[in-house]
């Protein structure tokens, strides 16, 4: 039962990641592109967590902690870029 | 005979899924920024937690093993997710020109907080 689950998580995940990507491609503005990214970051931690239910691995958990870590810097980043136009002042 | 703990880390995957779904088709789906902003800052909150609820259920029904990271990482994204939702939109606010004619006066003797200057206008 777990099994088939993880299967709908991951075509689900893997469409919800493919809308993302149309955002960052499509995507008007500067802010939505970064949102988009954002999104992307979260569906990849949500992904690498049921990767690792899937394959009963505690390895991927070290992984989606540095997903979230590296994917919040990057959005202040780019956040504090299109505020300030620098990034370290 | 169903197994309960089977069950229910199944509905919670499903439902996670189905959250992240919901926010990404928003995204994708609503006219502009701060309309698109709702459906990542909720629905992937949500989706993430009851995944990793899951994973904690998983792994202390079938493993026997009660790790920490799973806390970890929701104590992490669920601090970080509104301020980054907070500096998108401040971002938002300030690059674009075109909705701040369509602002509603404040009715006080200071403007709207992020555009204009803190300190109250000089009386004539």
């Amino acid at each position: 039962m777990i099994a088939i689950a993880c299967m709908i998580g991951f075509v689900a995940i893997s469409a919800a990641m493919l809308l993302c990507l149309y955002r960052v491609l499509v995507g008007p503005d500067m802010p939505t592109r970064v949102l988009a990214l954002d999104t992307l970051t979260i569906n990849a931690i949500a992904l690498v967590v049921l990767a690792g239910i899937y394959w009963g691995t505690e390895l991927y958990f070290e992984a989606a902690l540095l997903f979230a870590m590296v994917g919040f810097l990057t959005t202040v980043a780019y956040c504090k870029y299109m505020l300030r136009g620098n990034v370290m002042e | 005979m169903i197994d309960y703990g089977e069950l229910a880390i199944s509905v919670l995957i499903c439902l996670g899924a189905f959250f992240l779904f919901v926010g990404s088709f928003g995204l994708a789906k609503l006219p502009d920024l701060m309309r698109r902003l709702h459906g990542p800052t909720k629905a992937t909150t949500l989706g993430v937690g009851s995944m990793l609820i899951a994973s904690m259920l998983f792994f202390i029904l079938e493993r026997g093993i009660v790790s920490i990271q799973e806390l970890l990482i929701t104590t992490f994204l669920f601090l970080t997710a509104p301020v980054t939702a907070q500096m998108i939109s401040k971002a938002h606010i300030l690059r674009d020109k075109t909705d701040r004619k369509n602002l509603s006066p404040t009715g006080r003797d200071v403007g709207w907080s992020v555009i204009d200057s803190p300190k109250p206008k000089e009386a004539d």
